[in-house]
C-alpha cells in the first residue's frame, strides 16, 4: 500500500484514505462549445498512459476531502513529489527512476 | 522402552539426551488415527520421526508416497489437516511447522482410502498421460468427452480429476474461531531472529531505534536452535542467544514476535505479518484470537531471512527416506532425532561431508558420500576420512530402492562400476539459496552467482539491509552472520540519521564475501531417468517434464512454470525452483542467468483467510447503514432489500400477504389515499455561498441559476461525455444555500463529482458543499389525502395549494419538529416530503404514518416506490439509465438554453445526434397478466436468426395494480419512432409480443400532482 503526501494536509497517509482521479493536467476549455468535436473528442477519451512518470489527479476523500496532483512512476509505483492543483506540473530527474 | 508408555513406534528414533525438546513434558498427539507421543518443543515433523514415520503423504498428481524432506517452512511434502473440531480444520500445513500439543489431531492427505494403499497411485502407472501441460491440455478440454456445462466431461471426469488432484479439503462450515489484527510502525523491522537478525536488532535497539523483530518459529534463535557446539565471540551460541534476547526485551522501543511469519513486502514498506497465537496451545480458550495480522510500515527493513536448501536431482529422489542434510542435523541437534540408522550423504557441496561427519559422531551409519562433483574440499573431505565415511566422486545416482520407505540406492560409481548400497535414509545436500523473497517483492533485482550457484541481491535497495545467509553467507562461520547482523543494524540507523553505539564498519557487503565453499554444477541427469527425478515435489514435476517443455518450444521461464506447474504449489518452488532453473539451462543450452528467475510473490508461506479477513467478518465486513426509521419499520413488520449500503423496507405485509398482494394494496393506497414512505437514504448535499448558484447552474442541465427562492427543480447531472449519472431536486433556501437531493447510491459519488468541478475547475467559486444525508431524516407523505395527514401537524406552514405549490419548499415544525417541507412527488401524486432532524426521524414517520392509517393510509416500501414511479415514467438512474444514455435518450430536458453545463458539449457531438440512439419507451404486453423479466432482449421479428443484434431491453417491468396490468419501461434503438408499433421479446418459455407506447402509463398529464 502506498504512502502519499497530501500537500493540503502535509502528512504521509496510507493509500486507502485516497482515491485515484485520473490524469492531471487535462484541462477542461473556458468556452467548451468553441471546441472542435475532435479537440473535445481528445479532451474526454484520450490519455498519455506513458511507462514511466505520470502526472496524476488523486482526492484525499477519506481525509481532508482535497484534490490533489502527484507524480507517479508507473512501472515501480514510486511517486516522487504531490502538490496543489494548479501549480505547475514539476520535472522529474529520470535518473530517480525506475528503481526506488 | 515400553511401547504402551510412548505409543507405537515408541520415539525408537530419539537420541538419549540433547535437542531443545523438553524430555519432562511428553506429548500426546495422533497421526491418521494412531496414537504416538512427543515431548514439548516438537514438531509434528520431529515427532513423527522420532517414531519412526517418514511416510506423511502422497504426492499431489501421481500419489507417490512422500516424506519429509525440510525442517522448516520450505517442506514441500509433509502436507497435513489439523482439525481441532469439524469448523475448524485446517488442511495444507506443514508438518515441519506445526506444534504438537496434548490432543494434537493431524491427518495425512490425498490419499484413498489410505496412507499405505491408495487407488491414487495408480496414477503412478499411468503417469505417461499426465505428461507437462496435462492441466492445459486436458481442461481446456476434449470434445469428444462431451463439453460443455451439462456435458459428461464437466459432470464425471472433471470432477474425479479434480477429486484426485486435490490438495487437502476446505472445512464447509464457517469458522468459529476469531482474528485480530494491528497496525504498526516502527523505524527498524528485523525479519528473522537468527543470529544475523538477532545481532541486527540489537545493534538498532542500542542506538535508540524503535525496533521489531519477528520470527516465523516458535523461538528465536533460528539455526543457532540447531547447533549446540557453536560459538560466539568465544561464548556458547545458546548462552549468547539468551542473553541477546535478554538485552533486547529490556528496550520499551523493541517488540520481538515469534511465531510471526513477514510474508509480504508491499510498496513504501509496509509488511503483511501473520502472529499465530494459539495453534500451538493445546486448549484455546473462548475469546482469545487465533492469530494476528499486523501492517507494519518500517522506516527500514533488515533482511536476516537465512537460506534454504537445495534437493538433488535423482532417479527415485522423492522416496520417504530421501531428505535434506542441513534437515537431518537440524533433527538431531534441535529434536534430538535420528532420521535413520544407516544413510548415504549425496552431495554437491562440502558442507555435505561436514553433515555426514556429525551425523557419524552422533551413531549414524554413513554407508558413503556420494559426491556427483569431481573432488571436495580438502578439509572437508579429510573430516569424512576421519569419521571413517566412505567417499565415492564424482559419481551419478543411477535410483533409490523401497516402496514406502527408501531401503537402497543405486550409483554409478567413477570408474564405471555400479554399486547397491543399504539405506534407510538418503540426504541429500545441494547448497543454498538466500531466502530472497522479500528482497524480491520489494523489486530488488536478483542476479544469477555461479560460485554461490545462487541467485544473489544485485544493488542496494533504499531502505533495505541484509544480513548473515540471506546475503550469500551462506557456508560462513556463525561469527560471520553476527557480524554481518550488526553491519545491518548500523546501516539501518545510519540510514535513518541515527548513530550507532556498535563499533562494526558497514563491511560485510557482498563483494567482500568469502568464496562459497564450492561450486555446484547440477549433474544432469542422464535423459532416460528423467522421468523418475523430481524436481518440484508438490506439483510432481519431473526433468522430463521441464524437458519436455523445452521441446514444444516454451523458453521463458514463467512460461515453462506455468505449463509444467514448477514452483506454482503452495510452498512457490521454495526447494525446486533452481533446480529446475538449472535443468532448463541444461535444456536449451544457456546459462541460467539469461533464463531469469520467475517473480517472488507475497504471501511467503500461506496465510489463512481468518488472518487477512481478522475483525472484517459477520455483520463487520461489509456494514450496513439503517435509517433512523429502521428501527420502526421493523417493528412493523417489514421487509428489508439492500440497496447499496443500506437496508430498506421494501414493503409492509399484512398477516398473509404475498409480496405481490402487499405491494398492490400499498400502491393503491397511494392513488386513493395516501402512504408514507422512508425516504432517509436519498442523498442530500447543503451547497452554501455567494456562487452557490452559479456553481449549481454549471453542474446540473438544468437551470439554477434562475431558481426563485422556496422553489425546487428537478435536475439531471451528467459526466462531461453527456451520460446522465444521477438526478436528483435542488432547493433553493436563501440566496446563497441550495438543499440538494441525490440518488441513494450517487449521493458519494456525486459529492465527489462536485468536489471535483469546484476544486480544479472552478476553484474561483467561493462555495462550500457539506453531506448532509445523516443529518436529515426524511419522510414522504404521498396521495391525495396526504395534506389533510399533514394539515393538523404542522405549525408555520402554509400547506394551501396555491401557496405551497408543487416543486415548492418552505421551514417551519412538524410535530413540533424543526423541519424542512418540500411539495415534491416521485409518485404522481400530491406529495410531501418531510425533512426533520435525524433523531426525530422515528417518531416523526410513527406519528405521520399513525395519521395516515386514520384515513385509510398505509405506509409503503421501495417495491411500491418503483411500482408507482414507472406508472409515471419516471426513471431511476443506474436502472433505467446504464452511464451511456444522455438526457435526450431518456427524454429528459437536455438544457438547450444554457450557454455551458458539465457534459453539454458532449450532447452536440456527431455520435449523440443520430437518430438510433437507444430511447426510452415503455412497453405493453399483448397479454395484461404478463410481467417481463428486467434485462430481457427486444427483438423486431418473433423468431430472430441466430445472431441477430437485439434492439433494445426491459429496464424496468411491474404489475401495476391501478392500471390492472403490466407496464415496463424500455430502451431500444430510436423508439420514439416506433410508438404504437409490435416489438418481441424472445424468452425461453416462447415469445412474448409487445406494443411500444409512451412511458407515461399514469396520468400522463400530471394534474394529480397538482392536486
Ligand atoms: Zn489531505
Amino acid at each position: 500500500m502506498l504512502q502519499i503526501r497530501c500537500p493540503w494536509c502535509g502528512e504521509d497517509r496510507p493509500e486507502i484514505e485516497f482515491r485515484y482521479a485520473g490524469e492531471a493536467h487535462v484541462v477542461r476549455a473556458r468556452l467548451p462549445a468553441d471546441e472542435s468535436d475532435a479537440a473535445w473528442a481528445e479532451y474526454l477519451y484520450l490519455r498519455t498512459n506513458p511507462k514511466g512518470w505520470h502526472a496524476e489527479r488523486w482526492h484525499h476523500v477519506h481525509g481532508c476531502g482535497r484534490f490533489l496532483n502527484a507524480i507517479r512512476h508507473t512501472v515501480t509505483d514510486r511517486i516522487a513529489v504531490t502538490y496543489k492543483p494548479g501549480e505547475p506540473r514539476p520535472t522529474i530527474d529520470d535518473q530517480q527512476g525506475p528503481t526506488p | 522402552m515400553i511401547e504402551d508408555d510412548k505409543g507405537p513406534g515408541g520415539n525408537r528414533f530419539r537420541t538419549a539426551s540433547g535437542g531443545r525438546i523438553d524430555r519432562s513434558q511428553p506429548v500426546r498427539f495422533t497421526f491418521d488415527g494412531r496414537a504416538y507421543q512427543g515431548y514439548a518443543g516438537d514438531t509434528l515433523a520431529s515427532a513423527l520421526l522420532a517414531n519412526g514415520v517418514h511416510l506423511v503423504g502422497r504426492s499431489f498428481k501421481y500419489h507417490r508416497p512422500r516424506g519429509i524432506v525440510a525442517a522448516g517452512p520450505e517442506e514441500p511434502n509433509a502436507l497435513v489437516t489439523v482439525r481441532r473440531d469439524w469448523r475448524r480444520t485446517t488442511p495444507n500445513l506443514r508438518a515441519t511447522e506445526v506444534e504438537i500439543h496434548d490432543g494434537l489431531d493431524a491427518v495425512s492427505q490425498n490419499r484413498f482410502p489410505s496412507l499405505r494403499f491408495d487407488f491414487g497411485a495408480l496414477n503412478d502407472r499411468l503417469s505417461p498421460l499426465f505428461p507437462a501441460g496435462f492441466y492445459y491440455k486436458t481442461f481446456m478440454g476434449p470434445e469428444r468427452f462431451g463439453r460443455g456445462a451439462s456435458g459428461a466431461w464437466a459432470r464425471i471426469y472433471e470432477p474425479v480429476i479434480r477429486r484426485m488432484a486435490g490438495l487437502g479439503r476446505a472445512p464447509v462450515d464457517g469458522d468459529t474461531d476469531s482474528y485480530a489484527s494491528r497496525h504498526a510502525h516502527c523505524d527498524v523491522l528485523v525479519v528473522g531472529a537468527g543470529p544475523a537478525g538477532l545481532a541486527a536488532a540489537l545493534a538498532a535497539a542500542e542506538g535508540g531505534a524503535r525496533v521489531m523483530l519477528a520470527d516465523e518459529q516458535a523461538e528465536a534463535g533460528g539455526s543457532l536452535l540447531g547447533a549446540p557446539d557453536v560459538m560466539i565471540g568465544g561464548e556458547p551460541a545458546a548462552d549468547w542467544r539468551e542473553g541477546a534476547l535478554a538485552r533486547l526485551m529490556s528496550f520499551e522501543t523493541v517488540t520481538v514476535l515469534t511465531r510471526t511469519t513477514v510474508f509480504g513486502a508491499y510498496p513504501d514498506h509496509l509488511f503483511g505479518l501473520v502472529e499465530r497465537l494459539t495453534d500451538h496451545l493445546p486448549d484455546q480458550g473462548r475469546g482469545v484470537p487465533r492469530e494476528r495480522l499486523w501492517q507494519v510500515r518500517a522506516r527500514h527493513v533488515v533482511l536476516a531471512t537465512g537460506a534454504l536448501e537445495r534437493p538433488l536431482v535423482f532417479p527415485g529422489n522423492d522416496r520417504p527416506g530421501v531428505m535434506l542434510a542441513g534437515a537431518a542435523a537440524t533433527y538431531l541437534h534441535r529434536y534430538g532425532v535420528l532420521v535413520g540408522t544407516r544413510s548415504v550423504v549425496v552431495t554437491t557441496t562440502d558442507s555435505g561431508y561436514r553433515i555426514a561427519a556429525d551425523l557419524a559422531e552422533h551413531g549414524v551409519r554413513i554407508e558413503a558420500i556420494a559426491d556427483l562433483r569431481g573432488r571436495a574440499g580438502e578439509a572437508a573431505e579429510a573430516a569424512a576420512r576421519a569419521a571413517g565415511i566412505p567417499i565415492h566422486g564424482g559419481v551419478s545416482v543411477l535410483g533409490t530402492g523401497g516402496r514406502l520407505r527408501v531401503s537402497s540406492i543405486r550409483l554409478a560409481l567413477r570408474d564405471g562400476r555400479r554399486e547397491r548400497l543399504e539405506a534407510d535414509s538418503v540426504l541429500m545436500s545441494g547448497g543454498r539459496s538466500p531466502t530472497l523473497h522479500l528482497f524480491s517483492q520489494l523489486r530488488g533485482r536478483l542476479v544469477w552467482d555461479a560460485r554461490h550457484h545462487a541467485f544473489l541481491a544485485q544493488d542496494p535497495l533504499g531502505g533495505v539491509s541484509l544480513a548473515g545467509a540471506a546475503t550469500g553467507l551462506v557456508e560462513a562461520p556463525v561469527d560471520d552472520a553476527f557480524e554481518s547482523g550488526t553491519a545491518a543494524g548500523v546501516q539501518a540507523l545510519a540510514a535513518l540519521g541515527m548513530s550507532g553505539v556498535g563499533t562494526v564498519a558497514l563491511g560485510a557487503s557482498m563483494q567482500s564475501l568469502p568464496p562459497a565453499d564450492s561450486v555446484v554444477p547440477v549433474a544432469p541427469v542422464a535423459r532416460h531417468l528423467e522421468a523418475a527425478s523430481f524436481i518440484d515435489f508438490q506439483n510432481d514435476v519431473t526433468a522430463k517434464d521441464l524437458r519436455l517443455a523445452a521441446q514444444e518450444g516454451f523458453r521463458s521461464i514463467e512460461h515453462i512454470k506455468r505449463y509444467t506447474t514448477t514452483g506454482m504449489a503452495t510452498d512457490q518452488g521454495k526447494t525446486s525452483n533452481v533446480n529446475a532453473l538449472s535443468h532448463v539451462s541444461g535444456v536449451l543450452g544457456r546459462p541460467v542467468g539469461d533464463i531469469g528467475h520467475t517473480t517472488f510473490r507475497a504471501p511467503y508461506t500461506p496465510v489463512t483467510f481468518g488472518a487477512l479477513a481478522a475483525e472484517c467478518r459477520g455483520t463487520l465486513f461489509d456494514p450496513v447503514r439503517l435509517t433512523p426509521i429502521d428501527p420502526a419499520a421493523r417493528e412493523r413488520g417489514a421487509i428489508f432489500e439492500a440497496v447499496g449500503p443500506w437496508q430498506r423496507a421494501r414493503y409492509f405485509p399484512k398477516p398473509g400477504e404475498t409480496m405481490h398482494q402487499a405491494v398492490a394494496r400499498e400502491c393503491l393506497a397511494v392513488r386513493t389515499s395516501v402512504g408514507v414512505f422512508d425516504a432517509s437514504t436519498l442523498g442530500k448535499i447543503e451547497v452554501v455561498g455567494p456562487d452557490a448558484a452559479t456553481f449549481l447552474d454549471r453542474m446540473y442541465v438544468n437551470a439554477i441559476a434562475s431558481l426563485p427562492v422556496g422553489r425546487s427543480r428537478y435536475a439531471i447531472l451528467l459526466n462531461e461525455a453527456g451520460f446522465v449519472i444521477d438526478d436528483g431536486i435542488v432547493s433553493r433556501l436563501s440566496d446563497v444555500r441550495f438543499h440538494v437531493t441525490t440518488t441513494t447510491t450517487g449521493a458519494a459519488r456525486v459529492l465527489a463529482h462536485m468536489e471535483d468541478y469546484l476544486q480544479t475547475e472552478f476553484p474561483e467559486l467561493r462555495c462550500w458543499l457539506t453531506s448532509v444525508t445523516e443529518q436529515w431524516a426524511v419522510v414522504a407523505v404521498q396521495g391525495p389525502r396526504a395534506r389533510a395527514v399533514l394539515a393538523p401537524l404542522v405549525e408555520d406552514v402554509d400547506l394551501a395549494p396555491d401557496v405551497l405549490v408543487h416543486m415548492a419548499q418552505t421551514e417551519g415544525r412538524v410535530l413540533g419538529v424543526p423541519a424542512r417541507v418540500f411539495r415534491v412527488s416521485f409518485t404522481g401524486e400530491l406529495g410531501y416530503e418531510i425533512n426533520v432532524p435525524a433523531g426525530y426521524g422515528r417518531a416523526v414517520w410513527s406519528a405521520l404514518l399513525s395519521a395516515a392509517e386514520r384515513v385509510g393510509g398505509t405506509a409503503y416500501g421501495t417495491e411500491a416506490m418503483h411500482v408507482l414511479r414507472a406508472e409515471k415514467g419516471y426513471i431511476i438512474v443506474g436502472q433505467d439509465s446504464d452511464g451511456t444514455l444522455t438526457p435526450r435518450d431518456l427524454g429528459l430536458p437536455v438544457g438547450e438554453r444554457k450557454a455551458d453545463f458539465v457534459g453539454k458539449r458532449s450532447l452536440s457531438r456527431s455520435d449523440m445526434l443520430v437518430t438510433d440512439r437507444p430511447q426510452l419507451v415503455g412497453l405493453e404486453t399483448e397479454d395484461g397478466r404478463v410481467v417481463l423479466e428486467e434485462g430481457a432482449q427486444i427483438t423486431r421479428d418473433s423468431a430472430p436468426a441466430v445472431g441477430t443484434h437485439a434492439v433494445g431491453h426491459v429496464t424496468s417491468a411491474y404489475h401495476s395494480a391501478v392500471l390492472g396490468r403490466s407496464i415496463a419501461l424500455a430502451v431500444i434503438e430510436g423508439g420514439r419512432a416506433h410508438l404504437g408499433e409490435t416489438f418481441h421479446v424472445p424468452m425461453p418459455s416462447g415469445v412474448i409480443r409487445v406494443k411500444v407506447v409512451s412511458p407515461a402509463f399514469y396520468d400522463p398529464k400530471g394534474g394529480r400532482l397538482h392536486g
